[in-house]
């Protein structure tokens, strides 16, 4: 598949992007200034980015607690996203969501989601949705491996084939469940396999090549528009951070992280397009440093944001009730 | 006036909010072809199509978070999980999901979607069909509860709950489905939060909902013999709650009996309690008294069953001892 040199140069922003804005995230967690739990994508880049890269500003995607990349790739911006990490009543939840609850209803963002397994079933509504007013609009969900074991992937998968909806079922496999490897998880080496069992087409692809994921994405949206119903792909990658900032991450084995450092997607993207001469290095360069000054100016809008007014607790339980606050 | 069932109720509650709107859609265990495990929804699939009223697989979790993604985009979905006691299988989708959704993305979303729920016992359905979980909703932030206890109340609420941005929980008592009652020719929307006083009177107050409406009435006429004279208030919503009705019935009885097919542990009726007791307890003269199933799973022999959930021969025993 030949990819226009436009996407090439986008994807390369996006997961450039994402590995800017996590690294900030990581050094504002440990310095104190972003508190709760926070779960950074690096290293897996390139699923959120190839797999966005071939939907529509239309097309819905679920996301995970480890959602900032998919919203980041998704084209949700990233001082609402560090306001919110912050939270700041400019955050995209205002200050209500935190990290694991980002969601830009705008952008097709339908949330990142805290509970492992529960954005199969929303991403099958959504999917439901687009064909019953039959559109042909699709909706991507994330998930990671070890929510393959929920029965909501099965019951999402089960039902979504049955009823042939547009949804492309997006398996991150970095190979752990929060500790517990995937060899300790499941008896199963390829999630592809699981398609089997739903009579859908299921792939396993390189998730640290971007541009492995972005073909084998077109394809399964291509069918999802034409009514053929969903895809499992499963996009093998690692997550360079423990599961959470703060995770001594005890469960590696030694010279692990380091052999899958070595199939960092960013590099090998820079590597093809320096060799197929889509951009030069000075243009990457330039690129890098005017994402460097996004995310500063991202940092410096969340940290000049006020927090919000403790009134607004009480507000948005419901559309039209205000639930009774404290007399203090 | 017409002569509906409670289930007809129901029925017609969907039905004209369909006619009415092309986003408004069934879907759930058994109720398309076979038009519901009570018949509920009989007739709806012939009349719709397969599109707007859908048989589901049994996945309770699917059912409840697809109806999420549906209602997020804007949809107004309807779904049914056929038992009340199969929310259990779908309580993330409804507790952590339907319910936070929009307070956790700041008020950006809405979520209209009604889920039906059968719920209640009396059917020698034993143990896991038959259970009283309202207090379980009641508990979550984000959710609205109602529990019609007739046909009209069921279209009234009906229509105001699939109106309604935020996902609203419609308990249905299923041994009055096949309950009669006199309804308008043309039923308005019945505002959630606004209570019926169902049987005025000066002496006491009995505040129930469901099918414990009808027992309380019973037990009405039976205390009347005795010279008591008691006022019954359906709540018809349990989230939003009528407090204003409530507390104007106590202030004039000082009085108060609270009715539900719960277990009593942990319930909503203790929830009433705890309200009346808390804004409204200088107007009470006697203890508040709860009337609820025994603290057992709900057993399937007739005696045992009917020994567990409560009955007018307890609502007026209750109601007696604070005389």
């Amino acid at each position: 598949m030949k990819i226009s040199n436009e996407t090439i140069i986008e994807m390369y922003e996006k997961m450039v992007k994402i590995r800017k804005f996590e690294n900030r995230a990581m050094n504002l967690f440990a310095e104190g200034q972003v508190g709760g739990f926070v779960h950074l994508y690096i290293g897996e880049e390139a699923v959120a980015t190839g797999v966005c890269a071939s939907l529509r500003d239309d097309d819905y995607i679920t996301s995970t607690h480890r959602g900032h990349g998919h919203i980041l790739a998704k084209g949700g911006d990233m001082k609402y996203m560090m306001a919110e990490l912050f939270g700041k009543e400019s955050g995209y939840c205002k200050g209500k969501g935190g990290s694991m609850h980002i969601a830009d209803a705008t952008k097709g963002i339908l949330g990142a989601n805290g509970i492992v397994g529960a954005g199969h079933n929303i991403a099958v509504g959504a999917g439901l949705a687009a064909q019953y007013k039959g559109t042909d609009q699709v909706c991507a969900c994330f998930f990671g491996d070890a929510s393959t074991n929920q029965s909501t992937f099965h019951e999402g998968l089960n039902l979504a084939s049955t009823w042939k909806l547009p949804v492309i079922f997006i398996c991150e496999n970095n190979g752990y469940g929060i500790s517990v490897s995937q060899a300790r998880h499941q008896n199963i080496t390829d999630i592809s396999q699981r398609a089997v069992s739903y009579n859908i087409p299921g792939i396993t692809v390189d998730g640290n090549d971007v541009f492995a994921v972005f073909e084998a994405v077109q394809e399964a949206v291509a069918r999802a528009r034409k009514g053929q119903g969903p895809t499992l792909i499963e996009c093998k990658t690692y997550r360079w951070r423990g599961h959470f900032e703060g995770d001594p991450t005890v469960y590696r084995p030694e010279g692990e992280l380091e052999q899958w450092k070595k199939k960092d997607p960013i590099p090998r993207a820079e590597k093809y397009i320096l060799d197929n001469q889509v951009m030069t290095q000075a243009e990457m360069d330039q690129l890098n440093a005017k994402i460097d000054a996004e995310v500063e100016e991202a940092v410096e809008f969340a940290q000049a944001s006020k927090f919000p007014d403790v009134a607004s607790a009480v507000l948005d339980v419901y559309t039209d009730i205000v639930e009774e606050g404290r007399t203090r | 006036m017409r002569e509906l069932t409670y289930g007809q109720g129901i029925k017609e509650g969907m039905r004209i909010k369909m006619l009415e709107n092309p986003d408004v859609f069934i879907f759930g265990e058994d109720v398309g072809l076979f038009g519901g495990c009570f018949g509920v929804t009989s007739g709806l699939f012939e009349e719709f199509g397969e599109k707007r009223v859908r048989d589901t697989p049994i996945s309770e979790g699917a059912i409840i978070g697809a109806a999420v993604g549906a209602a997020a985009v804007g949809l107004r979905p309807i779904p049914e999980l056929m038992f009340v006691d199969f929310a259990t299988v779908g309580m993330d989708q409804l507790v952590n999901q339907a319910a936070k959704m929009r307070y956790m993305f700041g008020g950006k979303l809405k979520l209209p979607m009604v889920v039906r729920l059968p719920s209640g016992g009396g059917v020698a359905a034993a143990a896991q069909h038959s259970q009283s979980l309202e207090a379980w909703f009641t508990h979550v932030p984000g959710l609205k509860v109602v529990y019609p206890s007739n046909a009209q109340d069921a279209i009234g609420l009906m229509l105001t709950a699939i109106d309604d941005d935020n996902p609203v929980i419609y308990l249905e008592n299923k041994t009055l489905y096949a309950v009669p009652g006199q309804v308008e020719d043309e039923v308005k929307p019945i505002p959630l939060g606004k209570a019926n006083i169902k049987r005025e009177g000066n002496d006491v107050t009995i505040i129930t909902y469901g099918k414990q409406v009808y027992d309380s009435l019973k037990a009405a006429e039976m205390l009347e013999k005795d010279g008591i004279d008691a006022e019954v208030i359906d709540l018809r919503s349990l989230y939003p709650l009528d407090k204003e009705a409530i507390f104007e019935s106590v202030k004039k009885t000082h009085k108060v009996v609270i009715v539900s097919e719960e277990a009593k542990r942990g319930s909503y009726a203790g929830e009433l309690a705890a309200i009346i007791a808390d804004e409204c307890f200088y107007e009470c003269d006697a203890p508040i008294k709860r009337v609820c199933a025994l603290n057992t799973p709900i057993p399937f022999s007739g005696n045992l069953e009917a020994y567990v959930l409560p009955n007018a021969d307890d609502v007026v025993e209750a109601v007696k001892s604070l005389f």
